[in-house]
């Protein structure tokens, strides 16, 4: 493991370095503080889903207290209120991208659906029979299977840029692989079965070269580092609510307002629409053209908590605490006698895949489980992944602001105690 | 601490599967694939009139899972359909925890006993005896365990 700690952060996301204290960070968060099978729960599968903290559960809460109304409809004072929250977040999304214009910021339920919604909608208008969409080895089925839907439909052609055995995208590949029929770059910033960090800035460039736009799949990035989607240079970037410790069921679609402006709406319904006869509608702007029907309004709510409780503890401190859990941690379990990890980039952040020689990963997920340990087992929904480095799934443990060292230590401790088992 | 699922036989029959082979030439042979964890599992069935004569498989998968299919091989030798069938729905009953583990005689398959108490793997569990019934009705679908 090398380039792990201070200087890896450098280019993106690093604000100071004074660290924060993960003690006083965990008395925010109730569901930390619970044990499982006798042991005090070590939650280490925040790459799955992060926990939420108590000012987000406040905020939903107070919300349907004090606040709830449907949104966009009413004359009404609670309405009122509604919607000057929602549309509060929606700035302080554009505030946290850096985005050039509240407009480009749609709410989604998530990554899933913000990469639907482009893969449909894009694709419709933008991409025909023969074209190609370029995406890479590393990606999570997210971002495969809806281009693999547009590409069915529109016979186009699905192309994958590959990844070398430490899980780094192969840049030069990407380079000659964009042709004059490449119509778009979809592309993960942080990957959640490996834990790499592509230099999506340098893909933009590469990719805006050749007219191409890019879409970067933030689900990953957004809890572990500052994003700049104008300095990125990026033309989609798609994050979700509960990976940054907010809420499910709420996710954000970033788009350049040349593109969405272009682009058919994703579905139809109320919100939506300017004028709506049996024999014509005319569609509403940016960004109400992408959300049709009641969003999830409480989401929405508590995802502006989240992101506000996230700045302020700061995400560069954060990531610099994760890194110094990832670095000790890799150390740590790498040190184990059969462990093998599986992705081993130079840019890593948050995530700790690994097998053991022998033993199945469900078998770890199981045992470790039983000393209070949550990490994830399986394939992470990156099945292309798995293949590429020859196994069937592996095991993961991910780390968020509020993870210590010491429950590194019972993690690796655990996993010993499952190898013992099957020794 | 792991007493309850990971038993001296289960950890055995993971480390040294039984009739862990191919059977050639015989139409009752079926695949299934838990699509949650990637477990893979081929069960070949060589059967006389209604009798089970042999029996093997080949997979891919976790302790749970590969100790499951071996110990069914061993189980099923022998049997007629309808025996099989009977420890099918026995087995699949204990390992959800719906009877008293004593209720039946599941012989050696008991070890599984404890998987009630960890309901996440009790599809590991069953996914070969699922490919077992698509083995007997000659299914060619891959059987997903969902
Ligand atoms: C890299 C990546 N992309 C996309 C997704 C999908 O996110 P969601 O399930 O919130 O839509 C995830 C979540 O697992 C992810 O890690």
């Amino acid at each position: 493991m090398t380039g792990l700690g201070a200087e890896s952060i450098r280019d993106e996301g690093y604000q100071a370095p004074a660290s924060i204290d993960p003690m006083a960070i965990r008395a925010d968060f109730p569901t930390l503080h619970q044990e499982v099978y006798g042991h005090p729960l070590v939650y280490l599968d925040n790459a799955a889903s992060a926990q939420t903290p108590q000012s987000v559960i406040d905020a939903i809460v107070r919300f349907y207290q004090n606040d709830y109304s449907n949104v966009h409809r009413g004359v009404h004072r609670l309405s009122q209120v509604a919607t000057d929250a929602y549309e509060a977040v929606r700035r302080d999304v554009k505030q946290l991208l850096n985005a050039a214009d509240e407009r480009e910021i749609i709410f989604t339920k998530g990554t899933t659906e913000s990469i639907n919604l482009v893969a449909s909608s894009f694709g419709e208008r933008f991409i025909g029979e023969g074209d190609e969409i370029l995406i890479t080895a590393m990606e999570h089925h997210a971002n495969i299977v809806p281009w693999q839907l547009v590409c069915e439909r529109k016979g186009a052609r699905l192309r994958v840029v590959p990844i070398d055995e430490r899980g780094e995208l192969l840049l030069d590949e990407l380079e000659t692989m964009i042709t004059p029929r490449t119509k778009l770059v979809a592309v993960v910033h942080i990957s959640n079965a490996l834990g790499t960090v592509n230099p999506v800035k340098r893909i933009a460039e590469i990719a805006h070269r050749r007219d191409v736009p890019v879409l970067v799949d933030g689900a990953q990035s957004v809890p572990h580092q500052r994003i700049d989607v104008q300095e990125l240079d990026c033309d989609f970037f798609a994050f979700s609510g509960h990976k940054v410790y907010g809420p499910t069921g709420v996710g954000v679609l970033y788009g350049k307002s040349r593109w969405l402006e272009e682009m058919p709406p994703y579905q139809g319904g109320g919100d939506m629409i300017l004028k709506v006869t049996f024999e014509r509608t005319t569609f509403a702007d940016l960004p109400n053209k992408f959300e049709a029907g009641t969003p999830n309004i409480a989401g929405v709510i508590g995802l502006g908590a989240a992101l506000e409780y996230l700045q302020a503890i700061g995400v560069g401190r954060v990531r610099a605490h994760e890194d110094r859990l990832l670095s000790y941690a890799t150390e740590s379990l790498g040190a184990v006698p059969g462990v093998r990890l599986i992705g081993t980039a130079r840019e890593k952040a948050g995530v700790l895949s690994f097998v053991v020689s022998g033993i199945h990963p469900h078998d770890i997920g199981t045992i470790v489980d039983r000393y209070g340990v949550a990490i994830r087992v399986g394939h992470h929904c990156a099945q292309p992944v798995m293949r590429r480095f020859d196994v069937a799934a592996t095991a993961r443990a991910s780390f968020a602001m509020y993870n210590t060292f010491d429950e590194v230590d019972v993690f690796v401790d655990a996993v010993r105690k499952a190898i013992e088992v099957f020794s | 601490m792991f007493d309850d699922l990971y038993q001296e036989i289960i950890l055995d029959h993971n480390r040294r599967p039984r009739n862990c082979r191919v059977i050639e030439d015989t139409p009752h042979h079926a695949e299934g694939h838990n699509p949650l964890c990637g477990d893979e599992v081929k069960i070949f069935l060589k059967m006389e009139d209604d009798r089970v004569v042999d029996v093997a498989f080949q997979g891919n998968g976790c302790a749970i899972s590969t100790a499951s299919a071996s110990l069914m091989t061993e189980a099923l030798r022998g049997k007629t359909l309808e025996e099989a069938h009977e420890l099918f729905g026995a087995f699949h009953e204990m390992v959800k925890g719906q009877n008293p583990p004593e209720s039946k005689d599941l012989g050696k398959l008991q070890v599984f006993s404890g998987l009630s108490d960890y309901p996440m793997r009790v599809k590991c569990a069953t996914l070969c005896w699922h490919t077992l019934q698509a083995a007997i009705e000659k299914r060619k679908e891959v059987v997903s365990v969902e």
